[in-house]
């Protein structure tokens, strides 16, 4: 029965319902975004790591897996470690951030195609002329260009010479020399892929490999993807706090201003169950349940709308922010929503708990 | 003559209307059998309306003894109160007072719930529709019904839930009179069909006479008491 007077009720106001229910869906949309879009971003970033092809990534003492640090690594390292005991093939790439989270690789052409299997051409064809650039389709999507037009990236003009799948370290290539010439890094680069004699032997080869260059991160491609979730990333973490904090700051005030209206609208509605025997426990039933209607109804809302900003940003930025649809983080924004809006309803609850039953049917 | 069912004795009751006190009620002293249809009549803010909210347990009185139903309503606190007005007295209103989202029915089922009872429409409540003319009308809104239809629902809704007293407060106060005269004959029939305790405020002359009695009240006090004539 309470269930039906709330639905009643809901059903009486419904564009001050829906409004409320569109507030609330607004953090659960962001937090829902957010996380799909470091879900996505790194997803990717694992995708293209494991198109290397590579079994073991060797990089600069003192920088960190997951930090775009310069080419710091001297380039004789490359040829170094092809020597190492069971390491059949190394590759040295330089990897140079041109904005935002896109960023450039210089690679040795015919290394990388080797260790990766090669480019797919969905257009044009491979490094010819010192100003061509090869991208992937998502960035030529992003940045609207074919094959055969010119790009500017790092402030030079390129020539697009081809457009390749996704899927492989990056979204923007260079070969190294042009790349470092450009970037005043001769001589160096930024990390090594290593490619085992075959898969048994990898962790064999780290060790080796770990105890030669002490210093030095080296992890197996395994370790560095699994490596790449959203909990490992600092700052992605905090970031994502703070925006669950805002969530929870406007599904509260939004539920709380919705109910506080809902009461003082009720006021005689109040009165007269209050009139007919209602309990306190009653009437805080009613104002709670339409709260936590409210906050789920704001949950299924920012859900729909997490895949229409999806939907938005493939359309404007697919290569650089992939966004993905985690619904892991449902019941978590879910929980955010609801709790915030039945903490919300309690104020108002208490108020319409604590009315006199008499000044509420006199009321207007 | 029955037991009493209401007992009033020196009742007082004092509004606090920011600094300055109102006493609304002197000292009533009132005595109701059960089974009796009492009429109150009286000039406006005289505490007719006051009374009711003290015996129907709205508001706790200022001092003085309420006996309702054999428990001592002075003493009780909100929840006793609350009590008293789910289990055993109802009201109905000069407004109505129906909640206007929901169906007449659901109106009544509302208070069925509340007082705990099964949401069904048994035979003593389908009688009870068939005398009040509103059986056919249960679907319709408030909104949707007219205002002696809306009365009739308010009394359904009250006395669906068994109540041992109803109160009434200036019943006919918003209808003309042919709908005044359908909702006071409904009364009286409930009163001598059923044996309701029915307690009345009015300030029509008429709709007093068909109490057993008539009680008035000025000035916070009851100032004279007469039976209707046989
Ligand atoms: N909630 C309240 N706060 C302060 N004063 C009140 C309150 N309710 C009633 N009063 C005062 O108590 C007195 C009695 O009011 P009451 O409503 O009982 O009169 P009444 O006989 O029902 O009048 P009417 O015929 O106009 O309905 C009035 O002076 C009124 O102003
Ligand atoms: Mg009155």
């Amino acid at each position: 029965m309470i269930t039906k007077l709330v639905w009643e009720n809901i059903r009486f106001r419904p564009v001050r319902t829906l409004l409320s229910v569109l507030l609330i869906a607004v953090p659960v949309t962001l937090i829902l975004t957010l996380v799909g879009l470091s879900e996505g971003f790194l997803s990717d970033s694992a995708r293209r790591a494991r198109g290397v092809g590579a079994d073991i990534v060797f990089r600069a003492k003192g920088s960190s897996l997951l930090s775009f640090s310069g080419a710091s690594l001297q380039s004789e390292f490359v040829d170094l470690l092809a020597k190492q005991p069971h390491i059949k093939q190394a590759t040295g790439v330089v990897i140079y951030p041109i904005g935002g989270f896109d960023s450039v690789s210089g690679i040795d052409v015919p290394a990388f195609e080797k260790m990766s299997g090669g480019f797919v051409y969905l257009q044009g064809h491979g490094f010819q002329k010192p100003d061509d650039i090869v991208i992937d389709e998502y960035y030529a999507e992003q940045r609207k260009v074919r094959a055969g037009e010119k790009l500017k990236v790092m402030n030079i003009d390129w020539t697009v010479a081809g457009v390749v799948e996704p899927g492989k370290l990056s979204h923007v290539f260079l070969p190294i020399q042009i790349l470092a010439e450009k970037t005043a890094s001769e001589g160096m680069v930024s990390q090594i892929y290593l490619k085992a004699d075959s898969e048994e032997n990898v962790d064999t080869a780290v060790a080796a490999l770990k105890k030669k260059f002490e210093e030095y991160p080296i992890y197996t491609m395994r370790e560095a993807i699994s490596l790449t979730s959203v909990s490992n990333i600092p700052l992605l973490k905090n970031f994502i706090n703070v925006v669950l904090g805002i969530g929870v700051v406007i599904g509260f005030s939004v539920v709380s201003l919705s109910m506080y209206m809902a009461v003082l609208q009720r006021t005689r509605e109040i009165g007269i169950l209050k009139s007919l025997g209602a309990t306190k426990a009653f009437i805080m039933n009613m104002i709670l349940t339409e709260a936590l209607i409210m906050g789920l109804g704001g949950t299924v809302f920012g859900i729909i709308l997490s895949y229409i900003t999806k939907f938005t940003l493939q359309k404007l930025v697919p290569a650089s922010l992939p966004p993905a649809i985690v619904m892991s983080w449902w019941p978590i924004a879910g929980g955010i929503a609801v709790g915030a809006a039945l903490l919300g309803a309690l104020y108002p609850g208490m108020l319409a708990v604590r009315q006199d039953p008499i000044e509420a049917l006199a009321y207007e | 003559m029955n037991s009493p069912i209401i007992e009033v004795k020196k009742l007082r009751k004092v509004y606090l209307q920011g600094k300055v006190e109102v006493e609304a009620l002197r000292g009533v002293d009132l005595s109701v059998p059960a089974g009796e249809f009492l009429s109150i009549v009286g000039p406006s803010g005289s505490g007719k309306s006051t009374l009711f909210h003290i015996v129907g347990g709205l508001t706790p009185a200022t001092s003085g003894e309420i006996t309702v139903g054999g428990s001592n309503v002075s003493t009780v606190g909100d929840a006793g109160r609350t009590e008293l007005r789910r289990k055993c007295v109802s009201f109905v209103f000069q407004k109505f007072n129906l909640l206007p989202n929901l169906s007449a029915g659901d109106n009544i089922r509302v208070a069925m719930h509340i007082s705990g009872m099964k949401l069904e429409f048994d035979k003593r409540l389908q009688e009870l529709l068939g005398l009040l003319g509103i059986a056919g009308r249960l679907e319709h809104r408030p909104s949707e019904l007219s205002g002696g239809e809306q009365q009739r629902v308010a009394i359904a809704r009250a006395l669906a839930t068994n109540p041992a007293i109803l109160l009434a407060d200036e019943p006919t106060g918003n209808l003309d009179s042919k709908n005044s005269d359908a909702v006071l004959k409904i009364l009286r029939d409930l009163n001598e069909k059923l044996g309701q305790t029915i307690l009345m405020i009015t300030h029509n002359p008429d709709a007093a006479a068909y109490g057993h009695r008539t009680v008035h009240m000025s000035d916070g006090q009851i100032v004279d008491t007469s039976f209707r004539p046989e």
